[in-house]
């Protein structure tokens, strides 16, 4: 799927480039994106390290055991490949929650933290398991209570309610993760997504 | 609200960030051993990340530099106008899965466009709350355990999208005035 995907994209944009003229912004784009793509990992190392460090605290002080068997009775719908009180509960429900606040700083080494921890229960390394796709799924589908970023940009057009959206924009959340948590449930069953 | 919400975000980020060692240390953990001892893996997770990353965000760049978005966005017809589907509506939901920055850049010309109170900002505005960089993510978190097979984890995460596309549609057709 991601094969066809990147090829689309690829080709694609080559082709519309070539039919509008626009080749040179295309071939600068490849450049500009492969450095930006290094600057973004490079930003992630610091609060990367920060996170895994204090999850190892939490590890090591018998917290992350105990939130997960407190948290796995919850996510064990969504997770039923999960075995009781393993790590992992730990910390997907923590970049859950980062993500619900908002805090991108945190559910981005969180969720890395939490891809690890499905990693060790994969059975096959090199293909995405169904608890990881769920994980995927649910945090590409938002999870953030209050759409901060939105909200600043209205405010700074000179919105007089900005904050106005952020009721529409929880349903509209609520809609989107539950297609999520759906679509995974029901594609995880088709043939051609097996492995 | 805005602000109130930002220092309670604070707030909770300060304390999981201060709670975590002080439980560790009543606990008897050597806090600043321990520390980074886990702050250890994440430079290596970090350069894990590039390749794909890179991957990623080459294709996505190159979509979005040839203009492909905006040239779909042309082909909606009139008729869906009426209900607040302009162009810069549908450019916002195509570019939405692809690049966080480029979407919230479409929705600060739609509030320049329309001004901040109109429909279609309101409703652009709903449409970026309610969705994520569908393909960011999945490079990120996929990069950084080497997994290049994702299965349906696109699919269902773009289906999550278009789904939250057409309810901010319906919920903003209810709450504002078109």
């Amino acid at each position: 799927m991601i094969n066809t995907i990147w090829l689309i994209l690829i080709l694609g944009s080559v082709a519309v480039g070539l039919l509008s003229l626009n080749l040179n912004s295309v071939a600068n784009s490849v450049v500009t994106s492969a450095s930006e793509a290094f600057k973004i990992a490079l930003g992630l190392t610091g609060v990367m390290c920060l996170w895994l460090g204090i999850m190892k605290i939490a590890e090591k002080s018998g917290l992350v055991e105990r939130f997960s068997l407190l948290i796995s009775p919850i996510l064990k719908y969504v997770f039923p490949e999960i075995p009781k009180g393993h790590p992992a509960f730990s910390s997907i429900s923590m970049n859950f929650i980062a993500n619900m606040l908002g805090l991108n700083n945190a559910a981005t080494p969180l969720g890395i933290k939490a891809m690890h921890d499905l990693q060790s229960l994969n059975e096959n390394k090199e293909t995405a398991s169904n608890s990881m796709c769920m994980f995927l799924a649910l945090n590409t589908s938002s999870l953030q209570l209050i759409p901060a970023g939105a909200i600043a940009l209205l405010a700074a057009g000179g919105s007089t309610n900005p904050t106005a959206i952020t009721f529409p924009t929880l349903i509209a959340t609520a809609a989107s993760t539950l297609a999520a948590f759906f679509a995974v449930r029901l594609l995880c069953r088709m043939r051609r997504f097996k492995d | 609200m805005s602000e109130i919400s930002a220092t309670i975000s604070s707030a909770l980020f300060l304390l999981i960030l201060g709670g975590i060692p002080l439980y560790g240390y009543l606990k008897g953990v050597k806090v600043y051993e321990a520390f980074v001892e886990g702050a250890k893996e994440g430079f290596e997770t970090a350069v894990t990340i590039i390749p794909y990353l890179v991957a990623i965000l080459v294709a996505v760049g190159m979509f979005r530099a040839s203009g492909s978005i905006d040239y779909v966005a042309s082909l909606i017809p009139d008729s869906l106008k009426a209900y607040g589907l302009t162009p810069e509506i549908i450019t916002i939901g195509l570019i939405r899965p692809l690049s966080g920055s480029a979407s919230l850049g479409v929705l600060g010309e739609t509030i320049s466009t329309y001004g901040a109170n109109s429909y279609q900002a309101m409703l652009g505005a709903v449409i970026i709350g309610c969705s994520e960089t569908t393909f960011y993510v999945a490079a990120v978190y996929f990069g950084a355990v080497s997994i290049a097979k994702m299965r349906y984890a696109i699919p269902a995460g773009l289906i999550a999208d278009a789904v939250g596309f057409i309810a901010a549609v319906i919920v903003c057709s209810f709450f504002f005035a078109y």
